[in-house]
């Protein structure tokens, strides 16, 4: 395996004694596109909210979470600002309203420009201009003395791209980029994100409910459960070989790859709230293969081979993978 | 803009307007003034005489119609009790009665603006827990307690500071810290909780995460964000400036507006209750437009949108 970027070691987070994460894994590697699906709760976004200090103060976190070898949840606050935004970069959800209402979009970008990479005055106003054009902006020399409210959330979304990119990050984390937007723009920031990491290099990390979106971008995905990453595989051998009866879940409810986009709720029950996860694994409820051992003790990730690994018992090795790519 | 403010100056007139009949109504109802005025003992012809003078001797909607009619004028009336025009009785007590209030509106901000956002920073610690309690107290202990409990710890036990009157600046420092302790501890609070509410919003979240070192975040980002809520109350403040102390003024028999005031409802002596009230209401009015226009500085989303 390649080198790797940032390496999150059994990440561990609480709240009010719950744990939401109960010891995740993660590697990326640079320029890497990496997809993390599963159901609303399980543990997405605050795995990477934790992973860059942004859960609010009575979030207990541990573990480890390492970008070349150095463990930032043990940095110092100012040398974790200057890895923020510059070296790791996140973008959120709701476009409108993670933009600061009382400044204009282009002021907010400027100071990540002056943060990061020392502009100031016309320069730095040059260089935001072009980030607007990069992510398509259109207009984009009026568009930087709006405010957020004057603004689509298409367009909100790219002035956060732009932001994201003005430290130019080695690593973009995308936590549901297009779940507020409408169909069609979500496409747009989707084919957008694709070429900037292209044309940058930058790795990815694509949060998302949805299979068939993160399956378009990234090479690699990880599915959560649980506060936990249940499996994890290239992209290509999670679609033709799931082990995990939570994955296989997903990919039935799937529909045509081509087919309308919808949300993963075809497996029966929901997801478990951290206050009251079974003690083994958090699928077993839900489960059609569940025997009493699964219920004993969380199931550690085993490694079934070829960068695939899988937390279930159950799991058995794969057929040898049929390589089919989804478009 | 131009429909917003003749809106703004019609909801003006019609409060004063309300003021002003209030007043009348309560003041013309709840006692005689000329009884009062000139001592029941005062002989029946004399009472009598000085009702005929001060038109109290009409039906009271004519009253009321000459007395509205005459404010429309701009004629704001004598006191009945020494035949000085009403204007001139209050304007002479206004100059003392700022000389506590700036003050202590000055006390207020920076004391209650610094210690509700540290509380909101700090939320949950010891100095949020004691902020707040100070906070409590600062609002909940009525102005006339605390004042005669300051006259008591350094006026009499201490003998450091006068307990009343007004007789030099010393005078002023007790009345000063009764008036703005419990205002500071209200805009403590206000300000805790416009911070919190403004600490929980996403683009906070957004400004940490592209690398903004948390002090900015909080100057930058949730300060002028705060600030918007936080106006509401300083604009009651400044709405206060001249009636605020009426209670403050009569523990420490300190002559300004608020003693007028009291003094003149005593004799229902219309004319100067009503210029007091007069005054108060255009400071109030006047207070919540600046906190109208100051919203649109600060917020650009209010900015057009009227
Ligand atoms: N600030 C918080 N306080 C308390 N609980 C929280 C907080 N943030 C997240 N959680 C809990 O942690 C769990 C994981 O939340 P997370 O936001 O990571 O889910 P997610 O996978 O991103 O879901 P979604 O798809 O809805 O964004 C949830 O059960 C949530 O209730
Ligand atoms: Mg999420």
């Amino acid at each position: 395996m390649s080198a790797t970027l940032v390496s999150i070691r059994d990440l561990w987070v609480s709240f009010d004694g719950h744990a939401a994460l109960r010891g995740v894994d993660l590697d990326i590697a640079p320029g890497e596109a990496v997809g993390l699906v599963g159901e609303s709760g399980c543990g997405k976004s605050v795995t990477w909210l934790a992973a860059l200090g942004l859960l609010p103060v009575k979030a207990a976190v541990s573990g480890q979470v390492l970008l070349d070898g150095q463990d930032l949840r043990t940095l110092k606050p100012a040398a974790l600002d200057a890895i923020r935004g510059r070296r790791v970069a996140m973008i959120f959800q709701d476009p409108a309203s993670s933009l600061n209402p009382v400044h204009r979009v282009g002021r907010q970008v400027v100071e990540a420009l002056r943060l990061h990479r020392g502009l100031d005055g016309a320069a730095a106003r040059a260089e935001a201009r072009r980030l607007f054009d990069l992510v398509g902006i259109p207009d984009a020399g009026r568009r930087l003395d709006a405010f957020a409210h004057e603004l689509s959330g298409g367009q909100n979304q790219r002035v956060m791209i732009a932001m994201a990119l003005a430290g130019e990050p080695e690593l973009l984390v995308a936590d549901e980029p297009t779940t507020a937007l409408d169909a069609t723009i979500q496409a747009q920031i989707l084919d957008l994100l694709r070429r900037l990491q292209a044309e940058t290099g930058m790795a990815l990390v694509l949060i998302s409910h949805d299979l068939g979106v993160v399956a378009d971008l990234c090479s690699r995905v990880g599915v959560m459960y649980g506060g936990r990453i249940v499996e994890e595989a290239p992209t290509a051998t999670l679609f033709a070989a799931p082990v995990h009866p939570y994955t296989q879940g997903l990919l039935a409810a799937l529909p045509d790859m081509t087919g309308p986009r919808r949300r993963l709720t075809a497996i029966a029950g929901g997801v478990p709230e951290p206050w009251n996860f079974p003690p083994g694994c958090s699928f077993a409820p839900r489960c059609m293969s569940a025997t009493s051992a699964c219920d004993a003790a969380l199931p550690a990730a085993r490694d079934v081979g070829d960068g695939h690994s899988v937390a279930c018992l159950h799991a058995h090795v794969p057929e040898p993978v049929r390589a089919v790519v989804p478009a | 803009m131009l429909r917003f403010l003749a809106l703004r100056l019609v909801r003006a007139a019609l409060t004063i307007a309300l003021v002003v009949t209030f007043a009348f109504v309560v003041l013309r109802l709840s006692g005689d003034p000329a009884v009062i005025i000139m001592s029941p003992e005062a002989p029946a012809e004399a009472i009598a005489a000085f009702r005929k003078a001060w038109g109290l001797d009409q039906p009271i909607w004519i009253q009321y119609i000459n007395y509205f009619g005459a404010i429309l004028h701009g004629e704001l009336g004598q006191s009945m009790r020494d035949g000085r025009p009403a204007i001139a009785l209050v304007l002479e007590r206004i100059p003392a009665t700022l000389a506590l209030t700036l003050p202590a509106f000055a006390l207020k901000l920076c004391l209650g603006i610094p210690a509700g956002i540290q509380a909101a920073l700090h939320r949950n610690s010891l100095t949020d827990r004691l902020v707040m309690a100070g906070a409590v107290a600062g609002f909940t202990v009525p102005s006339f307690v605390l004042g005669l409990l300051l006259v008591l710890l350094f006026a009499v036990t201490l003998g450091w500071l006068p307990s009343g009157g007004q007789d030099g600046w010393r005078s002023g420092i007790l009345p000063v810290i009764t008036l703005g302790l419990g205002g500071a501890g209200i805009l403590a609070r206000f300000t805790r909780s416009a911070m919190l509410e403004v600490l929980g919003q996403h683009y906070i979240r957004t400004a940490s995460a592209k690398g903004v070192p948390w002090r900015a975040v909080v100057r930058n980002h949730a300060l002028p964000n705060a600030a918007i809520p936080t106006v509401t109350v300083i604009g009651f403040m400044v709405g206060s400036l001249i009636a605020g102390a009426v209670v403050v003024e009569s523990v420490f028999s300190w002559p300004g507006v608020g003693r007028l005031l009291i003094v003149a409802v005593a004799n229902r002596d219309l004319a100067v209750v009503q210029c007091i009230l007069l005054m108060v209401a255009g400071t109030m009015v006047t207070a919540n437009f600046a906190v109208d226009l100051l919203y649109g500085l600060l917020d650009p989303r209010l900015r057009g949108a009227r």
